[in-house]
């Protein structure tokens, strides 16, 4: 298994016959991913890329059946095409799109709050259940299906984790990008919760960085409610404080956010925390070995001779 | 995009906020004639610069004549203002706005931010005007009033009028108070600020609620809805270099290392500078060249770290997703011919089109150093670059 995509997700493209949208597109039913519509206004009734395209997405959805969305809009149309997929019930809306205004993402937020849809983003590289379905911009070699959960605020950074994990031969069941903006849909607490929840998610890797303090209420809830092992990195210690770096969400701002308080709440917690981005994957394989070396040797003395050896 | 008090004044003024009277200056006599015009006993002296804490560095004075103003106002000109929020080598004063004096009975703290955990907009107030808020939300965060704002309905009376009560300000007061709060959360939403603040909000002796500072900054990425707000951008508040990246669409932060380093991606960027630091050096900037950098962007990106005195090596750290190594790597060989390097580029490349890119920076008959990794990438370019300090 997997948490919020696999190889049921049929996909409608918002801008699919923009630059962006085609190269990833392309991209993405290279990997397998079904994508069945594209939504550009003015050029339904097309097709592009040998996938139907429709002027709305409501439309796409009746005619298609698509049950995600993945945007690739410039910013200023951005949280319209979000709320459109919204309005058409969609039940995943990914926004890959960087640089929406703030005040737009509060109005979405708004609009969205007892809404049944799930934001991913915006300002992220999406979603991968490697092996199954991957709906974003993250290079799909990379990826290798297995069972750790990854959730993280960066794109690049994240295939750096994914790449360490996989040259390591260690799998993931799904690589979720929440996005470097201030406000965006799916926080750590839901990505952990989603991996907590999902039997084939064994250990979780969480790659923050500093702003906000959403990486603290993640922590708070590892430390009440998981036992699959985490560790967690956070990016900007060395980041200067009052300077946005880079994401919209990145900034040291009132004495707040900074790397040193989310590490303290995630050793707090009990998270396996590294501080070189280059210990990301090691640390991990070092927990897993230890953890089926335990199972491993508790199974000898306890288990029942039919119980199934545990799949890794 | 960060503005100058005057120029805050004067769009809250649009809104309807009340604010001193007074003028920007750039010489003593342009003070001098302000002050005459004011015509109040006394009028205040104040330094503009991007950066709050003016007054205690000595960049806010009281003058009680047109020549004191003037005499001031060239004292304040030209002075190199260092305060928290400077750094330490403080800014340079080129422009100071004259405002009337006012007879002041209390000081108010007022902003409106984004909240990010519930994604609204926040009114907050404190009867601790003058201070730093920070330091009121360390010792007493009971002080600090906050109102979260639905954006479909905006600041209604009864929030402000809850905010103006929570103040302990007179009925009549109150009632100034209303229009004065709700005038400041139509600027904040019809200008798209990322911050609006008001320290201090000052009641004059008649009962008045005035702006007597104002700070606002707006969200770069909303500025396409803004167009006039191009011409208050102040040029002189920012780093040059900073600058020069802009014109390139590259995320660039100047800091005071001596590794350049250069990255895709503003995650991998931060934690570039992260294992810098780890491996005993230490970073000159955070520059990200984002997703779908060209080799001319590659190349600009090269001559701003070179422009940079400290750089004593440069690291350039890829991850290839949308941005290709190959295209990389022919930007990095260009700009080393181009611009003649003379300090040593350790190059760790990884994701699409790897190869090809590594082969490109091979056949290029150039010394560039080849790291495995991260981690080898970092402590390779300590080493050349002078090592530890």
């Amino acid at each position: 298994m997997s948490v919020l995509v696999d190889k049921s997700a049929r996909v409608v493209v918002q801008g699919l016959t923009g630059r962006e949208g085609s190269f990833h597109a392309q991209q993405m039913l290279e990997y397998g991913t079904k994508v069945v519509s594209g939504v550009t206004p003015g050029k339904g009734g097309t097709k592009h890329l040998g996938v139907p395209v429709f002027n709305t997405v409501a439309e796409a959805v009746h005619e298609t059946g698509a049950n995600a969305s993945v945007i690739f809009v410039p910013p200023p149309f951005a949280a319209d095409a979000i709320l459109e997929g919204v309005d058409a019930a969609l039940p995943l809306v990914i926004c890959i799109t960087e640089g929406i205004a703030t005040l737009d993402m509060v109005r979405v937020a708004a609009a969205m709050k007892d809404s049944k849809s799930r934001l991913i983003g915006p300002n992220c590289p999406g979603i991968i259940s490697p092996g199954k379905c991957k709906i974003g911009i993250m290079p799909g070699s990379i990826h290798k299906q297995g069972y750790v959960g990854v959730v993280s605020r960066s794109g690049t950074l994240t295939y750096e984790a994914v790449d360490q994990l996989t040259r390591l031969g260690i799998g993931q069941s799904t690589c979720i990008g929440i996005g470097g903006d201030p406000i965006i849909g799916t926080t750590f607490l839901d990505a952990v919760k989603m991996f907590n929840g999902d039997p084939d998610t064994h250990a979780i890797v969480l790659i923050g960085e500093i702003g906000g303090n959403a990486e603290e209420v993640a922590a708070d809830f590892i430390k009440k409610n998981v036992k699959k092992p985490v560790v967690g990195f956070i990016a900007g210690q060395t980041a200067p404080p009052g300077r946005r770096m880079g994401h919209a969400g990145a900034i040291i701002s009132g004495g707040q956010g900074t790397a040193a308080d989310k590490y303290k709440a995630m050793r707090a917690a009990g998270i396996h925390t590294v501080q070189s981005p280059a210990d990301i994957g090691s640390t991990l394989a070092g927990l897993i070995s230890k953890r089926d070396g335990k199972a491993k040797a508790k199974s000898k003395v306890k288990a029942s001779p039919k119980r199934k050896k545990r799949k890794r | 995009m960060k503005i100058h008090e005057y120029q805050a004044k004067a769009i809250l003024a649009k809104f309807g906020v009340p604010v001193p009277r007074g003028e920007v200056v750039f010489k003593k006599d342009e003070a001098r004639a302000v002050a005459q015009r004011l015509g109040t006993p006394v009028v205040v002296v104040k330094a503009q610069i991007h950066a709050g804490g003016r007054g205690k560095a000595g960049g806010v004075k009281l003058a009680r004549s047109a020549d004191e103003a003037a005499s001031l106002a060239e004292k304040i000109i030209g002075m190199n203002l260092v305060t928290p929020q400077t750094g330490t080598e403080g800014r340079v004063v080129r422009r100071v706005l004259i405002e009337e004096g006012l007879d002041i009975k209390r000081e108010l703290y007022l902003s409106i931010l984004v909240d990010r955990a519930s994604g609204l907009p926040v009114f907050m107030a404190s009867a601790a005007g003058g201070m730093e808020i920070e330091e009121v939300a360390k010792d007493h965060p009971e002080a600090i009033l906050r109102e979260p704002i639905h954006p479909a309905t905006g600041l209604q009376p009864y929030q402000a009028r809850k905010l103006a009560f929570g103040l302990g300000l007179a009925p009549e007061v109150v009632s100034a108070a209303v229009p004065f709060f709700q005038s400041l959360y139509r600027a904040f939403m019809e200008t798209d600020a990322s911050l609006l603040e008001i320290n201090p909000c000052v009641v004059t002796g008649d009962g008045k609620l005035v702006a007597l500072d104002a700070k606002v900054n707006f969200d770069d990425n909303a500025l396409y809805r803004h167009p006039e707000f191009k011409e208050l951008r102040d040029l002189d508040e920012e780093t040059p270099l900073e600058v020069e990246a802009s014109k390139y669409k590259l995320n660039y932060i100047k800091l005071d290392g001596n590794v350049g380093c250069m990255v895709n991606g503003a995650g991998l960027a931060m934690a570039t500078m992260d294992i810098i630091k780890l491996s005993g050096g230490s970073p000159a900037n955070f520059l990200d060249v984002g997703g779908g950098a060209s080799e001319e962007q590659v190349k600009n990106a090269f001559r701003i770290l070179l422009s940079d005195p400290n750089v004593k090596g440069v690291f350039v750290n890829i991850f290839g997703g949308i941005l290709r190594c190959d295209v990389l790597a022919s930007g990095v060989v260009n700009a080393a011919k181009e611009l003649k390097f003379k300090v040593p580029v350790v190059v760790r490349m990884e994701g699409t089109n790897v190869e090809q890119g590594k082969e490109i920076l091979r056949s290029s008959g150039l010394n560039f150093t080849v790291a495995n990794g991260m981690k080898d990438g970092a402590e390779k370019i300590v080493k050349l670059a002078g090592g530890a300090r």
